[in-house]
């Protein structure tokens, strides 16, 4: 079997950009190419940083008030007689308030709406358990029709977007809130249902989703310096699930961790559990939060109490190493 | 608002148009079609389309601009059947109105159907919009409104409500927004049948007859231009969509004022009959009802 997943080579971890900076500078970069594109907002355009896009295109900004049922349904609406409508808003309201809109007006009609949950994981400016989205993934994962992205930085995001406004169905696209550093080199290709080799390595596969694929090429480095030999692979897409890749690497390292910043349930370690369990299984640790809800707190002591530093990953990596099997 | 221009929307002239006979008579035959189609498909619901029956003749033979030999023209009026259960009802219409075969309605809830228990928009040619979950309905609809808004086209959308799902939260968001953007392309139509599913407890018993109070003053507070009318009385529901099409600078509730299983009487006012599938002999006796009906198209006027 060929091994066509790409490796790339991340570059020294540059300054750090916010996502959703990036994604309103996009959304406006976008709009020059895409007259059809709109934004909808659910009153929090100065946190998703729609705000920059409403500044750019005020006629193409709409504003939809704290109604995000509403602005699914809207939305739809507008995609029928052909606007691309992007959403603004949290990934917690989006994926849970409007679920059943998301699921009766969109995804089973199979409508060009961008689903964009901000705000995603345990880092939520200190907000807590109703801000931060533990079971957007789960969801959009299990509704038919919806491509699910999670991207690891601004460069990543930025292909994301515009293979999504290529694209005429609904995409669920996973955003975070804090500045995190860039890992892609400028000229480096998106490929929806792609996963991304960031590092090769024998003994471990590791694979990330989304801002914690960072963390987890912090882990290898860390494994590296422990006499561990981790390869990391980056899945910036749930869906469609590059299982070829998936299997490739439980293949070459025997043992797999995933980790996300996100619930065990449902998510990425649950996808890659499914993959292999059914082709190739392959004993593994998956790090994320472990069923549980947040709280409000600082970002390190968040990541430090519900278990998604580099050095859980690392762990996890040799706890599934000194396992009888 | 930059957004707003304005546009010029075709007003049906009273040339042309059908008579009300005529449009009575074709409310007999859908009620016809309804009722023989949810029979034989042994499943269905009655009460609904039966209410909804005339306000549905009046939108395709008299108010609505479509082609049914170009569903997908970018300039037809949009039609959103909010209460999608009431499915049989919008089919039974498209078919007349030459969407597709009246045979078809056979298919209605069969397996590979395009007639769908609820409407889906994927499966079936002039279905604008995916429904069967309540209350979700109006928002597609502002959508559309807003749409035709911000490309400057001439169509209006129409939604028809039931009265139990305006109980949705939903409802009252999009109804806000609608008034918000001043959308007076945009027509409700609310079914008020007054007699939903199941019910709500009251003082001294229980009761069918309150699914929500004074629908009149809710939209109107909620910014809607209100107008009521007799939804089965031709006359009187030309005359309240005249109006709404008529009116500006607001979106338009037209509050029809129904009774569910109209046109039957042994269904009429009775609740069993929201989801019930008649037999041999009340199928004989429904259509015996209304074949009669035809030769008194209004009989209250």
């Amino acid at each position: 079997m060929i091994d066509a997943t790409t490796l790339v080579s991340p570059i020294s971890m540059g300054k750090p950009v916010a996502m959703r900076e990036t994604w309103g500078q996009c959304l406006v970069d976008l709009a020059h190419r895409y007259s059809d594109l709109l934004v909808l907002d659910g009153d929090l355009a100065n946190s998703t940083r729609a705000d920059i896009f409403a500044a750019a295109y005020p006629d193409r900004f709409l504003e939809m008030g704290i109604a995000e049922q509403n602005m699914i349904g809207i939305a739809a609406g507008l995609a029928t007689v052909g606007y691309v409508p992007w959403i603004s808003t949290f990934a917690a309201f989006l994926a849970k308030r409007a679920l059943d809109q998301i699921r009766v007006v969109v995804a089973q009609p199979g409508l060009n709406v961008k689903l964009c949950g901000s705000y995603s994981g345990i880092l939520t400016g200190k907000t807590g358990k109703t801000h931060q989205a533990v079971q957007d993934l789960a969801v959009f994962r299990s509704m038919p029709g919806v491509v699910t992205i999670a991207p690891a930085d601004a460069v990543e995001l930025r292909g994301a977007m515009d293979a999504m406004m290529e694209m005429t169905e609904p995409v669920y696209l996973r955003l975070t809130r804090d500045p995190s550093p860039t890992i892609f080199p400028p000229d480096h290709r998106f490929q929806l249902g792609r996963a991304v080799l960031l590092r090769e390595g024998r003994d471990v596969g590791l694979i990330g989703t989304g801002v914690q694929t960072l963390r987890v090429l912090e882990a290898a480095e860390l494994l590296a310096t422990e006499g561990v030999d981790a390869a990391v692979l980056h899945l910036p897409t749930l869906k469609p699930l590059d299982l070829h890749a998936i299997i490739q690497l439980a293949d070459r390292t025997g043992g797999i961790v995933t980790a996300e910043d996100y619930s065990v349930i449902g998510g990425l370690g649950s996808a890659v559990a499914e993959t292999l369990a059914e082709h190739r299984p392959t004993p593994m640790r998956r790090v994320g939060w472990q069923d549980v809800y947040g709280e409000s707190g600082p970002n390190d002591a968040l990541l430090e109490k519900y278990g998604l530093t580099p050095g859980h990953v690392a762990a996890a990596a040799h706890e599934l190493l000194q396992s009888p099997g | 608002m930059t957004m707003r221009a304005e546009r010029k929307i075709a007003f049906p002239s009273d040339e042309g148009r059908r008579s009300i006979p005529e449009l009575t008579a074709l409310s007999a035959e859908a009620r016809r079609l309804i009722v023989r189609y949810v029979h034989r498909a042994g499943a269905g619901h009655l009460g609904g389309p039966l209410s909804a029956a005339d306000l549905l003749i009046s939108l395709y033979f008299d108010v609505l601009r479509i082609d049914p030999s170009q569903p997908d023209w970018p300039q037809r009026d949009r039609f959103i059947l909010s209460k999608g259960h009431s499915s049989i009802g919008l089919y039974a219409v498209l078919a007349m109105r030459g969407f597709f075969p009246v045979e078809e309605l056979d298919t209605f809830d069969q397996i590979d159907s395009r007639l769908q228990g609820h409407p889906d928009m994927t499966k079936l040619p002039g279905l604008d919009m995916s429904t069967g979950s309540l209350g979700q309905g109006l928002s597609p609809g502002v959508g559309m409104a807003l749409g035709a808004q911000l490309r400057n086209l001439p169509f209006r959308t129409w939604v028809m409500l039931g009265d139990g799902e305006i109980q949705e939260g939903q409802i009252w968001e999009a109804a806000f927004t609608a008034a918000r953007y001043e959308l007076d392309n945009l027509i409700a139509i609310l079914d008020f049948n007054g007699l939903p599913q199941f019910g709500w407890p009251q003082a001294g018993g229980f009761t069918r007859n309150r699914p929500i109070d004074d629908p009149a003053a809710k939209f109107s507070a909620f910014g809607w231009h209100v107008v009521e009318c007799d939804g089965h009385d031709h006359k009187s529901i030309r005359a309240a969509f005249d109006e709404a099409m008529t009116h500006r600078g607001q979106p338009t509730l037209v509050l029809a004022h129904t009774v569910k299983g109209k046109g039957v009487s042994f269904m009429e006012g009775d609740f069993n009959w929201h989801a019930k599938v008649p037999t041999d002999a009340e199928l004989q006796q429904a259509l015996a009802e209304l074949n009669a009906t035809v030769s008194h198209p209004n009989p209250e006027a």
